[in-house]
């Protein structure tokens, strides 16, 4: 499974609980070492020890946690880049829907070895959208849940008003309801091409 | 073929119709957009840009003759961007010449605060500004794990070159030292350091106590040579020191000399002080009279000595001299 997913885990638990809560999760995880590296490989098993870890020292849900982590990756200003590059995905919060089956493609573009579940979006009848998110076995378990995070604050990154469920898990497949109310419906965040931060333009 | 200008504009918003007399007929709004305020419709194509490979063109006919080439061309005026072109004829005489940022699109979107809307949506300009920013964080990524790896390998390299109970270099440290100084034409001394009575603090108070000692030998000999002197444990309790530009025998004894004495003072350990004592062998490494055989003999010529201080009573400094060998 590729670094960048076991890294998010880390940056996230660090970001929003503090360097002595990741180091005590890390120890509870047994992990070998206390940090991810985003370039690396590790085993599903080692993230989804890490995961099981943060539920008990957290008390907090493993799918609230991973929703968590959806929103952290587009709010944190630490991913910035991460929202503008989702922000490619369309004008409004439905053209970002339509996007996301290139998203794994995307995805490959950026880091070529980055394998991220195959995406589906299928029109529900009386409106309203089905996504169908297909994880391999190389995936670690819930990133459905992770899903229904990074829509939500993409929903809010556009200013549309959508409501989100986890319809529940099949083997190898997970499907979130999406119920899109008004695509501006409040003052989205803004989206500007030119406005990459330098640090990405220059790779500072 | 005659297409409305509307769906000129959305097709193409970065073309220019130009008409037979070589005036512009219409821009498409982005390329409107670029030019800014000022000339546009209905001045000569050539005032707005100016067509320079394969060659520089100024009229309809010139220009018509370049049909289907990739063309290079500067916006005239403020902007002054390079872009790429493709002219084709209108049917009507004129020629339509569709315009691309090519790969300096980065640049004009920023200059420009151009949006996605001001591109056709078959266009790639967007998915390659994707694909800048993606490399651009990928790499940043790839940066930072470098420079972790760095940091890495040099606190290896440090681990590598010393000695975990003292803190003091060790063999490796101290080979590496010797040659680069060999190799660098100085002349320097070589201190070898052998504690005596050693073994009975280990086989009397045991092996925690006698690492005790070591430490505490350790940080006397730190104390007594200065920073950029290399102090290295060789062995058990085999010490190498090279005081680095001290080769005067006269402060060379003064130094060997400090050391056994600090090294004499008691070590309290417990309920009981543990008391060893030192031989130091002492080889000068001469530039111009060098050992034939390197670090190894220089090192076998300080071995010498030392020994020939223990023969002489232990507790006593000794220079190497030929006739010891």
């Amino acid at each position: 499974m590729h670094g960048l997913l076991a890294r998010t885990l880390q940056c996230f638990l660090q970001d929003n609980y503090g360097l002595g809560t990741w180091a005590e999760i890390a120890r509870r995880a047994d992990l070998d070492s206390p940090d991810f590296e985003a370039m690396l490989d590790y085993e599903p098993a080692t993230v989804e020890r890490v995961l099981a870890a943060a539920v008990k020292r957290l008390d907090k849900p493993g799918e609230a946690i991973l929703e968590d982590i959806g929103t952290y990756l587009i709010t944190h200003r630490n991913n910035e880049g991460l929202r503008r590059l989702m922000r490619y995905g369309g004008l409004d919060f439905i053209d970002f829907l339509h996007s996301l089956e290139d998203l794994p493609g995307r995805a490959r573009l950026a880091v070529a070895d980055l394998d991220l579940p195959e995406l589906e979006l299928c029109d529900r009848e009386g409106g309203g959208f089905d996504l169908i998110c297909r994880a391999s076995s190389t995936h670690p378990r819930g990133l459905g849940h992770v899903l229904v995070g990074v829509l939500r604050a993409m929903a809010d990154d556009y200013g549309a008003l959508v409501i989100l469920a986890h319809a529940g898990t099949r083997p190898g497949q997970e499907r979130i309801e999406i119920t899109v109310v008004q695509t501006d419906f409040a003052t989205g965040r803004s989206f500007e091409l030119g406005a990459a931060p330098p640090s990405q333009v220059e790779g500072r | 073929m005659s297409l409305p200008p509307e769906t000129m504009a959305t097709l193409m918003p970065l073309h220019m119709a130009i008409g037979a007399d070589g005036l512009v007929v219409s821009l498409g709004p982005t390329l409107a957009k670029v030019l800014g305020p000022g000339e546009g419709e209905g001045a000569p194509f050539a005032r707005l840009v100016e067509i320079y490979r394969p060659r520089a063109v100024a009229t309809v006919p010139a220009l018509l003759q370049l049909a289907g080439r990739k063309l290079q061309l500067r916006l005239r005026g403020r902007a002054g961007l390079t872009m790429k072109g493709l002219a084709m004829p209108d049917g009507r005489g004129g020629a339509v010449l569709n315009l691309s940022f090519g790969i300096g699109v980065v640049e004009a979107v920023r200059r420009h605060a151009l949006t996605s809307s001001d591109f056709a949506a078959t266009d790639l300009a967007i998915d390659m500004l994707y694909l800048v920013e993606a490399k651009s964080a990928a790499m940043e990524s790839s940066r930072t794990l470098n420079r972790r790896l760095q940091g890495a390998i040099q606190a290896a390299e440090q681990r590598a070159f010393t000695d975990p109970l003292t803190g003091l270099g060790n063999r490796r440290a101290m080979d590496q030292l010797l040659q680069r100084l060999i190799r660098g034409g100085e002349r320097f001394a070589v201190l070898h350091l052998d504690l005596d009575h050693f073994k009975q603090v280990n086989d009397s108070r045991g092996h925690a106590a006698g690492d005790r000692v070591l430490q505490a030998v350790a940080r006397t000999m730190l104390d007594l040579t200065r920073k950029n002197d290399l102090v290295a444990r060789i062995g058990g309790d085999e010490f190498v020191i090279l005081p680095l530009g001290l080769t005067d025998q006269e402060r060379l004894s003064d130094l060997a000399r400090q050391l056994i004495a600090r090294i004499e003072t008691p070590v309290p350990i417990d309920e009981g002080a543990c008391e060893v004592s030192a031989s130091i062998g002492i080889a000068l490494h001469d530039p111009d009279d060098p050992s034939p055989a390197g670090v190894a003999g220089l090192l076998a010529q300080a071995d010498a000595a030392l020994y020939a201080a223990k023969r002489e009573g232990r507790s006593r400094h000794a220079f190497y001299r030929a006739a010891l060998v």
